[in-house]
């Protein structure tokens, strides 16, 4: 007998999704100001933590439920299928940096920056670099998230099919995987060098974490999550994160940290997600589930609608992000820095991805209802937005 | 706001020596005391000046690198040390080469060492680093191994992390590297050029326009001057440090 999955979908996810995905191109515009209000300055979790994990959840609910019904064959291909989609978002994705990066090289000219003109190198042997971007392994800047998600969902068919038998022995096999990936420093090759930002084999543990919250955990964890002590918990630990991150800033305060704690937790690594990282995004979700429940009003507010808007459509209102990053960034150098410019293009860059997002939902539901005889699969809108 | 950073700048004039007599043309390179704050201390410069003779090594990449169209920041720190040092014998050679990673100038150490006896190096690192994606976890390795080969043989490291592109910000991920190198700095206890927060703070200020498409070598030789000012300033403050107990800069 398999676990039956809730039905309702959760508007809290997509309407973290949809705040990380903000976050995230908030973040990716270099040198600008309005990053300021995201959460990696304030602990050591970021948005990618949050977009990895509702991901990890949105995916077994999505795709456990397809195979339950449809068989695991049918559930698997559907992933592999998305996976597919999102290979292809991340190949459009590096077409745009191509086309902005050769118009830079071309055009950028600067004794002082001899040196940094051999990030244009590449262009020289398209050869090699259009092969090792298919092959996922040459990674521009900013560009390392979509090949991480294409990983975990490519290789998602059988945890999920364990997780609806076994959901524990799942969650244990991908904590054996993690502290493997630690201890042997495993991770998948980089090209020109190196290996990959986001470690697959170590942050899968999110991505399953999240997958097993959606199949079985939720209400294991409930009586957790409700306890005064894990609040107090929580709570001290965000309040260590935050005095800790402040010291990034304010280099002074550094030395008010005590150098055996320093050598314990420093580097704390966002490559592999560094166990301090899991933490505090335990930290932070816990916190939310307990004060945001999924029946909240404010969830149905004009307010929230399009954080949610843009959590429901989040490939490709990701994919849209990181264009705008660039081009955000592009307007930013091209025309003035003032901080006045940078709140504009921030706000701007959210405000076309809202604008997109409710697009999207509108063709969605003008699609849904006009489809011709054949009934969509009851799961289609929420696969399409499940990712 | 000017007039009092110079009344400032007049009354912490007793502990920088000779000072004054740049502090004209200093206001050039203005940037605001806790980017070029040494932090922590040079006591093997701080006893070198002692002695008389100083010798600085900058390892480095194609932007440490003399002898170029424009005078670099390396013959401008030579020139800095001299005139705040008068009466010591400075030198500053640069070892640097283009498209040096930190674990290739991490390997020719030793050699360094045993051919210059240096009492300072200054180990600009990072770019080629993050621009060939070199594994995080190695460039840091590279680092620590690298500061602690230097100070096992009683040579003090300052670190200088990137120049600031904006042209190139968004395609160069420098970030986690420039972390990595300020950890590093906080880990072992040495300075930290934080040359990406100066030149940003340029940009910012409209002081150089970094982002100008030019052939010409007038702004970069103008920079170069005013990196190899900072950095002379900041070598000598970690020296006094060191040679006065007690009164660290924080």
């Amino acid at each position: 007998m398999l676990p039956a999955v809730s039905a309702e979908r959760d508007l809290r996810l997509d309407l973290f999704r949809g705040l990380a995905l903000w976050l995230i191109f908030l973040d990716h515009i270099p040198s600008n100001m309005v990053s300021w209000v995201t959460i990696r300055n304030y602990g050591f979790s970021d948005a990618t933590e949050i977009f990895v994990f509702i991901s990890g959840y949105t995916v077994a609910f999505v795709y456990g439920r397809a195979m339950r019904e449809r068989g695991v064959i049918v559930g698997g291909a559907r992933l592999l299928k998305r996976a597919w989609q999102v290979y292809v978002a991340h190949i459009f994705l590096f077409t745009i940096y191509m086309a902005e990066i050769a118009y830079v090289a071309a055009s950028f000219d600067n004794p002082l920056y001899r040196e940094e003109m051999g990030v244009f190198e590449f262009l020289k042997q398209p050869d090699v670099t259009l092969v090792q971007a298919l092959l996922l392994k040459f990674k521009p800047a900013n560009m390392d998230v979509l090949p991480l998600y294409i990983v975990l969902l490519a290789g998602f068919p059988p945890i999920l099919w364990l997780m609806l038998r076994q959901p524990t022995t799942a969650l244990a096999l991908s904590v054996v995987l993690y502290s493997l990936a630690w201890h042997y420093g495993l991770n998948l090759p980089a090209y020109p060098s190196g290996t990959w930002v986001f470690n697959p084999l170590a942050w899968q543990l999110l991505f399953v974490f999240g997958g097993w919250c959606a199949i079985s955990g939720g209400d294991r964890l409930r009586g957790l999550i409700n306890s005064w002590l894990v609040m107090v918990v929580a709570i001290a630990y965000l309040a260590f994160a935050f005095a800790i991150t402040m010291t990034w800033y304010f280099p002074p305060i550094a030395h008010h940290v005590p150098r055996w704690l320093s050598e314990w937790m420093y580097p704390i690594d966002k490559v592999n997600l560094d166990v301090l990282r899991f933490a505090h995004f335990l930290a932070l979700a816990v916190l939310t589930v307990r004060f945001i429940p999924d029946d909240w009003p404010g969830l149905k507010s004009r307010l929230l609608r399009p954080a949610i808007l843009c959590g429901q459509h989040s490939l490709e209102i990701f994919c849209l992000g990181v264009f705008l990053a660039f081009a955000g960034h592009f307007a930013l150098i091209e025309l003035s820095d003032g901080v006045g410019m940078q709140v504009l293009v921030s706000a701007l860059g959210i405000a076309i991805m809202v604008a997109a997002a409710a697009v999207i939902a509108w063709y969605k539901k003008v699609e849904g209802r006009s489809s011709g005889p054949r009934p969509r699969p009851p799961d289609a809108t929420l696969a399409g937005g499940g990712a | 706001m000017r007039r009092s950073v110079g009344l400032l700048a007049v009354l912490v004039s007793g502990l920088l020596t000779s000072a004054i007599a740049v502090a004209g043309e200093q206001k050039l390179c203005d940037v605001p005391e806790h980017l070029v704050d040494a932090e922590y201390a040079a006591p093997q410069a701080a006893a070198a000046i002692a002695a008389k003779r100083l010798k600085i090594v900058v390892l480095g990449t194609f932007s440490s690198v003399t002898g170029g169209p424009f005078k670099s920041y390396p013959t401008r720190l030579e020139e800095e040390m001299a005139a705040r040092l008068p009466g010591v014998e400075v030198s500053v050679k640069s070892l640097a080469k283009p498209g040096e990673t930190a674990a290739t100038a991490e390997k020719m150490l030793e050699q360094v060492i045993a051919d210059e006896r240096p009492a300072l190096v200054v180990w600009q690192t990072g770019t080629v680093d993050a621009i060939r994606g070199v594994d995080l976890e190695d460039f840091r390795i590279d680092l620590s191994n690298g500061i602690e080969t230097l100070h096992d043989a009683k040579v003090d490291v300052v670190l200088m992390n990137m120049q600031y592109s904006p042209r190139t910000e968004s395609m160069i991920a420098l970030g986690s590297y420039a972390e990595a190198m300020r950890l590093v700095a906080v880990q072992y206890e040495v300075p930290l050029f934080d040359r990406f927060s100066v030149m940003k703070h340029w940009n910012e200020n409209g002081t150089f326009d970094l982002y100008a498409a030019t052939k010409k070598t007038d702004v970069a030789d103008r920079v170069h001057q005013c990196i190899g000012r900072l950095l002379g300033g900041q070598i000598v403050e970690a020296a006094n440090m060191a040679a006065k107990p007690g009164k660290d800069g924080n």
